[in-house]
């Protein structure tokens, strides 16, 4: 396991993400999907390269945010960005049939509980 | 999976390039209750750790710089991941049940199928916040004890200490068991299957 103690340095954070500390990205859930579209390149930030890469294959944001060391809100707005510029996609969760549903749809529970008995 | 890579993410196998929805389940608990032993004894990988930090506005203002002071909350959680199929991949979260996470719960939890509350006899008190914050977010959750070798309580007597109404299902079970997590998960999952098709056939 990984060393829980983190490197909380506010200016760190502050750095990597260029000031920003709100994101618009509250669209990354913590198990939001992400595939990287593009190789890194020479020059980019060193945490979106590190996110390309993680991401060459389905990654969660919360995978993503403890490989990075960083707490998931600055993993969100890093991500906000990746996405604007048409780095990566995103495969959002779907748990519930309607919007409206308070409760999971019955059909992916169905699917977990075969999972689970599978396992 | 290039050295790059993997000097990044470890071992950690690469999921699956079909797998497009990721679920939550949350194991929330007091310290040493054996959630991190759980989310091990189920997980695809070795349980990972991340955390979340949110700053809110102080009560006060700080009388000697006349700012309004803040405080930052950094909750630490584990988890950990199981891959159901091609597309559907399940994240357990061990999440301490302590005041201040929940705080955090709406913006990291938001989507959860259910929760367990994982309990220890000998500290049930220890489990009462988080099954009042459960039942306050409208999260449908199972309770269950681990034993830790303490004396033998009864289930009636565990659900009256805990004021668990009736259709929350109680089991018992051992988190350092793979089978028994599971039976736990499944419990769960078996749980929010009732209600969720009960609540389509009474829907209007
Ligand atoms: N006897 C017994 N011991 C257990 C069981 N589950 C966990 N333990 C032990 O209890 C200790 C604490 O377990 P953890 O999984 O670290 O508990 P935790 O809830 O993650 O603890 P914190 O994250 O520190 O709050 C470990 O030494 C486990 O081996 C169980 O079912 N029975
Ligand atoms: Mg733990």
């Amino acid at each position: 396991m990984k060393r829980p103690g983190r490197d909380e340095d506010p200016d760190r954070l502050y750095t990597v993400t260029g000031g920003r500390s709100r994101s618009n990205s509250d669209a990354f859930d913590l198990v939001t999907l992400v595939v990287s579209e593009s190789q890194p390149t020479p020059g980019m930030q060193s945490e979106h390269a590190s996110i390309l890469r993680i991401c060459s294959s389905p990654t969660a944001v919360v995978e993503i945010a403890s490989d990075l060391n960083l707490p998931v809100s600055i993993v969100r707005i890093l991500l906000g960005d990746l996405h604007a510029a048409g780095r990566i996609t995103a495969r959002h969760p779907r748990t519930t049939a309607t919007a409206a549903d308070r409760l999971p749809d019955p059909e992916i529970l169905k699917q977990v509980l075969v999972g689970l008995r599978n396992l | 999976m290039d050295s790059a890579t993997s000097d990044l993410t470890g071992t950690r196998p690469p999921l699956h390039s079909t797998a497009a929805n990721g679920l939550k389940i949350v194991i929330v608990g007091g310290f040493g209750v054996g959630k991190t032993t759980m989310v091990r004894s189920v997980s695809d990988i070795r349980p990972l750790n991340t955390e979340e930090t949110m700053t809110r506005a102080g009560e006060g203002v700080d009388d000697t710089t006349n700012v309004e002071s803040k405080t930052t909350t950094t909750i630490a959680f584990d988890f950990g991941r199981i891959s159901l199929n091609d597309t559907t991949v399940l994240y357990l979260f061990g999440a301490p049940g302590q005041e201040r996470f929940w705080f955090l719960w709406d913006r990291l939890f938001t989507g959860t199928l259910g929760a367990v509350v994982l309990v220890d006899t000998r500290r049930l008190v220890d489990s009462w916040y988080a099954i009042d914050r459960l039942e306050q977010h409208g999260m449908p959750f199972i309770v269950a004890r681990n034993d830790f070798g303490g004396p033998h309580y009864s289930a009636e007597e565990v659900r009256e200490a805990l004021d668990l109404s009736e259709d929350v299902p109680l089991i018992e079970c051992d988190a350092r068991s793979r089978e028994s997590s599971k039976e736990v998960l499944i419990t769960l999952v078996n749980h929010l299957y009732r209600l969720s098709s009960s609540a389509r056939e009474n829907a209007p």
